[in-house]
């Protein structure tokens, strides 16, 4: 039993997604950083896709009851384990009655707590995640709350050992991050002023931005025409452009469908700098040619392989 | 059939997406060509799809490209567009209605008489005029559940509302612009309100937890605050069936 003395700024219970439901309107959920959040449960022996905890901006305070390995990964909370420093990207052991305390986020935004065997809580359409918008899965289908008690379940696969991730995964919290994007669908709805201002330009992660999309805020990205499109799916990564001209980021809660001209997508896979900009983040975009894509999706898996 | 294989466009979205786009108007007959694909690609998946959804009139395929490349699963899609090209898409019509009871106007429909006054008729009017026929559906997306209808009369459109409502109650029918609708959870919309149904379109602790699929025909009927009251009750307590009839 892991019990919530302090729930920090936004605390969920996230897994991989809750895929198979979009065209029904069902967001797809799942860790922002699903990097961080698969070398969490890699490092204490979970399956890739069992439910960890993601903390945002700042974390919480949680005793345990049980002895516990644990793994805690992503930005940097400052955690303390029964007052002591914690490193992060690293398995230990939380020992009965420990205390396990964050607090705010000094490199990164977003940090993943795994715990061997996964947090145990309903499957809700195929997965334990929190959709706060829709008010399902993880805990109540809500935030945490200070009282929470969690359980551990039993998606552990296999053995391991205490031990950490080499350095050269680590990856760096920075506070610009360069994005590469795919054109498309709708980028011939902005003329080619519009593309260079986007593409030679920072852009500003607004305090707007949450788990449905990054808010962006730098030079207006003007339309040729119209800024609807007929309502149509959107995806993960999405860069859709309202009326207002500031770009918006897809990310996971995102809703199923919009109307808005999508004037491209970022790259994410499944080593996505995207997903885990630093505190004070800016965007810069660079647009690829398609062979890089399957390049740089292939190398990521390997990561996760090792 | 004014469209044909021809005019299709397969587009790019993200390393992980395809969009089919069958044209750029919302048409019935441009829609039923969506269902068809979406259900043909439903019956005979592709190996390394992970979501086919279909919209107004476009489908997006998200695909692992570790399983599937891109130019392999286009060649299997054009393969399946040529198979249905000539098939007949009535054929394919849904004929099932899914009936909506709607409570309309007071403090369940606060905006009928807002409604009744811009457009004209009276609220017993437009309650008319909403419930006189069967919306197709054309797509689900927005928030779960929730059904993009088409064929309002457009003697009772109204122009959305300048600012969205923080906090629209779940069962909401609503009105903006052309379309019409209801919200099947809480959520924020810029919809007048004229009515509120006791139903549930999503309900996730049931085993079908969406209560429409896209192609299926909704019905709005008119009833009153005490059968509203009647049928929340017994859907609380799970024992509700919606009412279904086939056209």
């Amino acid at each position: 039993m892991i019990t919530t003395i302090e729930p920090g700024l936004f605390t969920t219970i996230q897994d991989q997604g809750r895929w198979g439901f979009q065209a029904y309107g069902m967001p797809i959920s799942g860790a922002m950083d699903r990097y961080a959040s698969q070398v969490a449960n890699l490092l204490v022996g979970n399956r890739p896709d069992a439910a960890v905890l993601e903390m945002t901006g700042a974390g919480g305070t949680f005793k345990f009851d049980e002895k516990q390995m644990v793994a805690v990964c992503g930005g940097d909370m400052q955690g303390l384990l029964n007052h002591m420093p914690i490193s992060n990207w690293s398995a230990f052991i939380v020992p009965r009655r420990g205390i396990l305390r964050f607090d705010t986020a000094v490199s990164g935004y977003r940090t993943y707590v795994a715990v061997r065997g996964g947090f145990e809580v309903p499957v809700v359409l195929g997965s334990r995640s929190t959709c706060t918008p829709v008010k399902i899965g993880g805990h109540e289908g809500r935030v945490l709350r200070q009282g929470d008690v969690l359980h551990v379940g039993r998606d552990m696969e296999c053995k391991t050992q205490l031990g950490s991730l080499a350095e050269g995964y680590i990856p760096q919290y920075v506070s610009q991050v360069q994005l590469r994007v795919i054109l498309g669908p709708q980028d011939t709805m902005f003329g080619s002023a519009a593309l260079d201002a986007f593409f030679c330009s920072s852009y500003k992660v607004t305090k707007q931005s949450d788990r449905t999309g990054y808010r962006l805020k730098g030079p207006k990205i003007k339309h040729l025409g119209s800024a609807d499109i007929i309502s149509e799916a959107v995806w993960l990564g999405a860069i859709q452009v309202p009326v207002h001209g500031m770009p918006f980021i897809m990310t996971a809660d995102h809703q199923t469908t919009r109307g808005y001209a999508k004037l491209g997508s970022v790259i994410r896979g499944i080593c996505p700098s995207w997903s885990r900009p630093s505190r004070v983040t800016a965007f810069v975009f660079c647009a690829v040619q398609k062979k890089r894509q399957l390049k740089s999706c292939k190398k990521s898996r390997k990561v996760i392989e090792i | 059939m004014t469209e044909n294989i021809h005019s299709i466009r397969i587009l790019v979205a993200g390393e992980h997406g395809l969009v089919i786009e069958f044209g750029s108007v919302i048409a019935p007959e441009i829609n039923l060509r969506v269902q068809q694909l979406a259900r043909l690609l439903h019956f005979e998946p592709i190996h390394g799809i992970m979501e086919v959804i279909p919209t107004y009139r476009s489908v997006s395929i998200y695909f692992d490209p570790l399983v599937i490349t891109r130019q392999e699963l286009s060649r299997q899609v054009i393969h399946m567009l040529g198979r249905i090209e000539h098939q007949d898409v009535e054929d394919l019509l849904s004929s099932r209605v899914v009936h909506v009871p709607v409570c309309y106007g007071g403090v369940l429909g606060p905006d009928l008489e807002y409604v009744s006054r811009y457009t004209g008729f009276s609220p017993q009017e437009v309650i008319g005029i909403h419930t006189s026929k069967p919306y197709m559906i054309y797509m689900l997306g927005f928030i779960p559940g929730f059904p993009y209808l088409g064929g309002m009369s457009s003697e009772i459109a109204v122009p959305r509302q300048e600012r969205s409502r923080e906090r629209i109650p779940g069962g909401s029918v609503g009105i903006g612009g052309n379309q019409t609708g209801f919200y099947p959870i809480e959520s924020a919309g810029e919809w007048w309100l004229i009515g509120r149904t006791p139903i549930k379109a999503f309900d996730f602790t049931s085993d079908n937890p969406f209560l429409f699929s896209v192609g299926d025909y909704l019905h709005f009927e008119e009833i009153s605050t005490a059968e509203y009251f009647a049928i929340r009750r017994s859907v609380e307590k799970g024992t509700y069936i919606p009412e279904v009839s086939y056209l």
